[in-house]
């Protein structure tokens, strides 16, 4: 006879369902400029606190307080909020070319923003991230031309990637950017290899890689934690956290009894937890990673906790799975607003430019968008057929060259 | 010249590329301090650094992602799966990023790693130790799977695996490591000294991606093998008293296909010999380009000597390894139709 209850098993759930009012007190948010700024060489056993705080440092007055408040010319505040606006153009404008038929599929990064643009700003020119299909901002940031996404959005005769990728999916080395995929984590390890590569040429390069939380669960993100750690590689590991994964929420992904910052703690890794809406935050957290790496003290792991504000995708409909009114309980508020109010706060910003910028964006992207509508949509105007069989290995083989001609000949 | 086991030739492989070309580095599970279970990496570090051949954590999915992540900023890595059994962690990394990087990329990134494997049975090692997976990378856009028979060949293959900007499958046939087999189990195992193929140069030389070399010319049957099955044909056909033509394809991505349908058109008959389980494997392919290339020129069906398709067994291993006795009975059914 058992002197105990039976087991049951427990199957995490999201606090708040369609219907139901939003309820964000399974996070805490400390007051900004509370969390401490450690010396960037301090052991990582000396930093364990530091997953379970946040970084934080825009005050609800638009002031930057605490430790953390970096040090930042007005003039790439500006930059920054410059790219998280045009995203947030962009993305309604892509957005709605779906609903057109222009395109099969575009994600949005509405409530994220920032956690692309400010590291695109933080990191220096040489540096490669390994993105996420999230991070179009990190793109934004350093003025990659607007047509360049579009004809790849468009699968036209002018997409960098000859319309074999699903829009979204960049690749632009040039701007650091690091060739996108629709499998989640895989790049991950990649990034650590590229760090430890830079290492093993003894250059000055880092490198810096995202996954979303739900992507934390793949073993991807276990096998790249493990190499950054024994490797001391010069990376920097990120989890935007934006508490959604497609319609499973933080929880199901291993987020309900720690944070994921914290998993760096059993790799020896230092991690940090961010206010991912805080532009200011996520600029010195990236910053300071990455001024540890480049004195060759290793990697870091940084939790951007953040709110995935629009759908997954074109294909998803959140309110089947969450309540409508979610994003706009979510606590951190958001980054473009937040910015703008430093800006301002700062004397660096005003009302009447915001407007101007705005308008003048939105022209941008109406503009970039005909550009490319004229150049051909979805089907319409592709690349030629022939690249189809192109950089599959760098010389095509005989099966390319023969499977080339079939193709061209046929119907 | 000098005479070399397969495991030499590698290991000198090895050595003269990382003396050649700064950009070539080695890693994988025991390669560093300890020189590699098969002894393919032996003094590397001590001679080259630590830096160059090291040591990895027990993740095939860390190693090949790693590696990737090195081609991506301009190294050439070269890695060690310490047995092909033991590749299915790295599959996503080799089919969903190494072999599409390139493409996808549109030119931008691509993965110029070589990927090295012991693999084939014939040692008694069971389910884990024996597998010949060449199918699972052959069906794969984007990825050169090669494979070796000799010394010679093994050196020149790596050589030019290693400079190849494709990533590359390098299978190492770990039962001919030290001598050639050709499935007489029963007799006493041979070394490399003495027999074909183990003249090897001590400096760099290669041998190209996608050009077989036909082993014993014949005229009654053209018979397609790789890795230790060449050496089983080539036995087959001296015990059967067939007059087959021997090819060693080499590599499977590329394939030699120019040297295949010359011989099976000047034959008119074709055996294809692989290790690896008979349904969906590379046999399966080389068979259907035959008759798509050679229909009007064969006079008998495309037989298969393979694997079967089972796990590959322990206590079976003569029942299951195909021997020369089940290779020239396929040479005598190529013949009889």
């Amino acid at each position: 006879m058992r002197n105990q209850p039976p087991l049951s098993l427990h199957i995490p759930a999201p606090h708040a369902r369609p219907g139901e009012k939003p309820d964000f007190s399974y996070l805490t948010f400390p007051e900004p400029g509370a969390a401490r700024r450690p010396h960037i060489l301090t052991p990582e056993a000396e930093m364990r606190d530091m997953p379970y705080s946040l970084i934080r440092v825009l005050a609800e007055d638009g002031r930057a307080i605490g430790p953390w408040a970096p040090h930042v010319a007005p003039e790439t505040l500006r930059r920054g909020l410059r790219a998280m606006m045009l995203t947030r153009f962009f993305d309604d404008r892509m957005f709605a070319a779906h609903h057109q038929g222009k395109t099969s599929f575009y994600m949005k990064s509405t409530g994220e923003e920032a956690t692309a643009a400010a590291p695109s700003l933080a990191l220096l020119p040489g540096d490669m991230c390994f993105p996420t299909y999230r991070m179009v901002s990190f793109l934004m940031a350093r003025d990659y031309p607007l047509a360049n996404l579009v004809n790849q959005i468009f699968s036209n005769a002018a997409d960098p990637m000859r319309g074999r990728q699903l829009p979204l999916l960049y690749s632009a080395r040039d701007y650091g950017f690091y060739s996108l995929a629709g499998n989640v984590g895989s790049r991950f390890g990649h990034a650590v290899g590229w760090a430890m590569a830079s290492a093993y040429k003894n250059d000055d390069k880092i490198a810096m890689a995202f996954v979303g939380d739900g992507t934390t669960a793949e073993g991807n993100f276990h096998e790249a934690m493990v190499f950054a750690s024994v490797y001391h590689a010069p990376v920097i590991l990120c989890v935007t956290n934006n508490q959604w994964a497609i319609s499973s929420y933080q929880g199901i992904a291993g987020g309900e009894e720690t944070t994921f910052a914290a998993r760096g703690i059993g790799y020896g890794l230092p991690g940090l937890r961010v206010d991912g809406n805080d532009f200011l935050a996520v600029y010195a957290a990236t910053q300071w990673a990455a001024e540890r790496a480049r004195a060759n003290h290793g990697a870091t792991l940084i939790e951007f906790v953040t709110y995935r504000v629009a759908g997954h995708s074109t294909n998803d409909d959140p309110s089947r799975y969450r309540p409508s009114d979610e994003a706009r309980a979510w606590p951190l508020g958001d980054p473009i607003e937040r910015l703008k109010a430093h800006l301002i706060a700062l004397g660096e910003w005003s009302e009447a430019q915001h407007e101007a910028l705005a308008r003048a964006l939105h022209e941008e992207v109406r503009a970039a968008a005909k550009a490319g509508e004229a150049l051909g949509t979805l089907g319409q105007n592709p690349p030629p057929k022939r690249e189809m069989f192109e950089h599959v290995f760098k010389t095509p083989d005989w099966r390319n060259l023969e499977q080339r001609r079939e193709c061209e000949v046929a119907p | 010249m000098s005479e070399m086991s397969m495991i030499q030739a590698i290991h000198s492989a090895l050595d003269v590329m990382l003396g050649r070309d700064p950009n070539v580095l080695i890693f994988g599970e025991d390669v560093g301090y300890f020189g590699g279970v098969f002894r393919a990496t032996e003094g590397l570090q001590a001679k080259h650094g630590p830096t160059r051949c090291f040591d990895t954590p027990l993740s095939e999915g860390g190693i090949v992602a790693t590696a990737i992540g090195m081609g991506a900023y301009g190294l050439r890595p070269v890695v060690e799966i310490q047995f092909a059994d033991y590749i299915l962690p790295a599959y996503d990394q080799l089919v969903s990023e190494a072999a599409r990087l390139r493409y996808r990329s549109g030119g931008e990134f691509w993965a110029p790693i070589t990927v090295r494997a012991p693999y084939g049975g014939g040692i008694f090692g069971g389910q884990t130790h024996s597998a010949s997976p060449e199918a699972l990378f052959t069906h794969v856009a984007g990825l050169k799977t090669v494979i070796p028979a000799t010394p010679y060949d093994a050196k020149g293959l790596l050589i030019s695996a290693i400079e190849d900007d494709d990533p590359v499958i390098f299978l190492e046939p770990k039962r001919i490591y030290n001598g050639p087999f050709d499935g007489r189990h029963d007799q006493p195992a041979r070394p490399w000294t003495g027999q074909e193929g183990s003249e090897v140069p001590e400096d760099y030389y290669k041998v190209a991606l996608g050009s077989a070399a036909i082993r014993r010319q014949g005229r009654a049957v053209s018979v397609l093998a790789y890795g230790t099955m060449v050496h089983v044909a080539l036995r087959a056909a001296e015990e059967s008293g067939i007059d087959a033509e021997v090819i060693d394809l080499r590599s499977l991505v590329p394939l030699d296909i120019d040297t295949i349908t010359a011989s099976v058109n000047k034959t008119g008959r074709c055996v294809i010999v692989h290790e690896a389980t008979r349904y969906s494997g590379f046999g399966a392919e080389l068979s259907a380009l035959v008759q798509e290339r050679c229909f009007y020129r064969l006079e008998a069906p495309i037989t298969r000597v393979t694997g079967w398709d089972t796990p590959y067994p322990h206590a079976f291993e003569w029942d299951y390894f195909p021997g020369p006795q089940r290779v020239a009975e396929g040479l005598r059914r190529a013949l009889e139709a």
